[in-house]
């Protein structure tokens, strides 16, 4: 019978050498003459292990890594094909504890088949929730996005189902589905693991947001980084189409749902909603003052449903499974499940999907391992680069909107990036400022000017100039900014910025009393 | 040797065609004309005004808001090295300093030879695989001192 091989092919396994790997286990299949196939597979999302070739064997998949071309051939010789034991052998995948403690819901299928395969992704539960869609009253659809608690994974958190029955309240000859594939934030990649690893639940949730809105055109704004999410994308929607999972007859039904690709062009602040409308239209990346809502006048002017690819990518399992089994996850007024992922300077770097509700101690020290370089850990930046750093003496904060709202800081995207102790907390708060200087649309005086005499004022409390009264003024213009900005971009630098001064004020003391003190 | 002003006008009337049908067609249009150009050259401006009936202004605007479109030709190859904070947690600062000192440049600088362009990025969904880059498009994770100067031998060729 004939062997499957997985090699990834997600950008992070590419990364780290993947096509090299999968070129010597064919050369090695055509000298060995085997029967074996190999199939480029989404990442698992363990990617101190990545490049991670697993086989299928009688009991199951297994798997080896981290991988390199110059292994192949012993791993041949081990007995690969048949599962045989090696230093890189990992056991079997589903046992691999990372991955065993995981409630896998949105990332279902990562990682277990063949991307671009619709009959890999309809043996693995794919199109239950369109079918169930394709049958339901609109209004009945909206009701269980409602009931199943999901809020948008984008960074705000705002209730799905409310933002949908908006749409399907408002009358137009046209309307839209946006999905945000911006993914801007440092330390997040979930969306990009999606687009690459299962890139038509996104098809299916966006076609069941467009039936259940009204909606008959979707559009997936990828930022131009991901070019790997971009060729992926647009090949799974040929095949939707081919298939007739998108075009006039959505599944044979009435509804008619089509979807096109576009990319970005390397703005971050083009992944706020608005923002990405009018840089679709195709003008500058320009924030809109709301209201008007996106949800009765959003791209082209017509009404909206904007939401980012992990919301969307959750839609098909809560149709499928029902608005209980969803809801049943989670914690507080944060419901279902959420991909935690763990960057930086972590031992164990990765995809994490749980429920909501494990404490941020947890995600670091238990399953990320601790630091990479074996340093103790200073500080993690959570939601991006407008995320608040958080202390250890924080470590005990649950994974939940509200919880990371009242010390302070946000979810947002639900990345974690951790910092060993030899970071500088006012070189991170000094880069939170140039970012937004950097990033900022210009609309706004606090988030373009004050960004800029921010990065200066740092400046000089590093050079240990005036350092009380500029601690003072810089705390002044974060109050500034937060009040005086049209988006978040300005209205949240000062997270960053104000954690880093209120929890680790050592580092803004000027260094010559830093070290006298020593 | 840039391309003389008549040829970039028709070369950009052809991927103004291919696009001009789209819903919002300005940024595909100017990700199109990177691509046949290297970049958006100043020529293709009001022919693009022209096409989709807009202000000169207007294409100028949006050319210079986005960070992807280059206004001149870059290195035969384009380096984008990674400078935000989950590379930055791992090292980013040291690379970029090693990775101009092997090429001899500084960011948004392109080698004397043409060879190469070095650029910031702020992140490419590598965090877990940081410090991390890109180069003509290829993405490579866990940068380290013989990674780099591999690139550097590898974009002088
Ligand atoms: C500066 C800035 C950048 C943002 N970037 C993204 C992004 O990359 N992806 C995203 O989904 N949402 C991003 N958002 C949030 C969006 O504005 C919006 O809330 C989101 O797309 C709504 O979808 P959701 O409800 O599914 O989260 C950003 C917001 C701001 C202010
Ligand atoms: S806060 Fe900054 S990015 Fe947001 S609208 Fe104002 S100027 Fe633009
Ligand atoms: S921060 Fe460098 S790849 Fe994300």
């Amino acid at each position: 019978m004939s062997v499957t091989i997985y090699v990834p092919c997600d950008s992070g396994a590419l990364a780290l050498g993947a096509e090299k790997v999968a070129k010597a286990i064919e050369s090695e299949i055509a000298a060995r003459g085997i029967d074996a196939r190999i199939v480029r597979n989404g990442s698992r999302g363990l990617y101190w292990l990545e490049p991670m070739v697993e086989v299928e064997t009688a009991d199951g998949r297994v798997a080896y890594g981290p991988v390199a071309a110059n292994d192949v051939a012993s791993l041949f010789d081990a007995g690969l094909v048949s599962g045989g034991s090696h230093r890189l052998s990992l056991g079997k995948t589903e046992d691999i504890p990372f991955l065993a403690k995981q409630t896998r819901l949105t990332f279902a299928r990562v990682g277990i088949t063949d991307p671009l395969s619709l009959d890999d992704y309809k043996s693995h539960g794919g199109l239950r929730g369109l079918e169930k869609a394709v049958a339901a009253a609109p209004a009945d659809i909206v009701k269980t996005v409602t009931d199943s608690g999901l809020r948008g994974r984008g960074g705000a958190g705002f209730p799905t189902g409310i933002k949908w029955n908006t749409v399907l309240q408002a009358v137009a000859d046209r309307k839209y589905i946006l999905c945000n594939a911006d993914e801007g934030d440092s330390g997040t990649f979930a969306d990009r693991m999606i687009m690459e690893g299962d890139p038509f639940v996104l098809i299916e949730g966006m076609a069941i947001a467009g039936i259940a809105t009204g909606a008959t055109k979707g559009f997936v704004y990828i930022r131009s980084e991901y070019p790997h999410a971009i060729a992926t994308m647009t090949r799974a929607v040929e095949i939707a189409r081919k298939r007739g999972v998108l075009g006039v007859n959505v599944l044979g039904s009435p509804n008619a749902f089509d979807i096109e690709i576009r990319s970005g062009a390397g703005a971050y602040v083009c992944g706020e909603e608005t923002s990405l409308m009018n840089s679709l239209e195709g003008k500058r990346g320009v924030v809109r003052a709301k209201p008007p809502l996106p949800a009765i006048q959003g791209l082209f002017g017509k009404p909206t449903v904007i939401n980012n690819v992990i919301s969307l990518a959750s839609v098909p399992i809560i149709m499928d499974r029902g608005a209980e089994f969803y809801r049943d996850f989670g914690m507080g007024r944060s419901r279902g499940t959420i991909p935690i992922q763990i960057a930086g300077n972590v031992k164990h770097g990765g995809l994490f999907e749980a429920a909501f509700g494990l404490s941020l101690g947890e995600i670091v020290d238990d399953i990320g391992g601790g630091t990479a370089t074996g340093r103790p850990v200073k500080a993690v930046q959570v939601g991006g680069p407008l995320g608040a750093y958080f202390p250890r003496k924080l470590f005990d904060t649950p994974f939940d909107y509200e919880a990371f709202a009242a010390k302070d800081g946000l979810v947002g995207h639900a990345g974690i990036v951790v910092f060993d102790d030899t970071a500088d907390m006012l070189k991170q708060a000094r880069f939170a400022m140039e970012f937004c200087a950097i990033e900022s649309c210009g609309k706004c005086t606090p988030c373009r000017i004050g960004s800029t005499r921010g990065v200066e004022t740092i400046d000089k409390i590093a050079a240990g100039i005036e350092p009380e009264k500029n601690l003072a003024l810089v705390t002044d213009l974060c109050n500034t900014m937060k009040f005086g900005s049209l988006c978040a971009l300005g209205g949240f630098t000062p997270y960053p910025v104000m954690s880093s001064i209120n929890h680790f004020p050592d580092d803004f003391k000027p260094a010559a009393t830093a070290v006298a003190a020593e | 040797m840039q391309p003389a002003g008549t040829e970039i006008a028709s070369r950009t009337s052809a991927v103004i065609n291919e696009f001009v049908g789209l819903e919002g067609p300005l940024l595909p249009i100017l990700h199109g004309l990177q691509e046949e150009f290297g970049f958006v050259p100043d020529e293709s401006l009001p022919v693009i005004a022209k096409a989709l009936n807009i202000s000169n202004a207007e294409v100028h605007g949006v050319v210079t808001f986005y960070h992807d479109y280059r206004r001149h030709p870059a290195g035969r190859h384009v380096l984008k090295v990674c400078q935000a904070e989950a590379c930055q947690s791992m090292g980013s600062d040291a690379v970029a300093a090693r990775i101009k000192q092997l090429l001899g440049i500084g960011f948004h600088e392109t080698t004397k030879d043409g060879s190469v362009t070095l650029e910031p990025i702020y992140c490419l969904g590598l965090c877990a695989c940081a410090p991390a880059a890109m180069l003509d498009g290829e993405v490579i994770g866990r940068l380290d001192d013989d990674k780099l100067e591999e690139i550097a031998a590898e974009v002088r060729l």
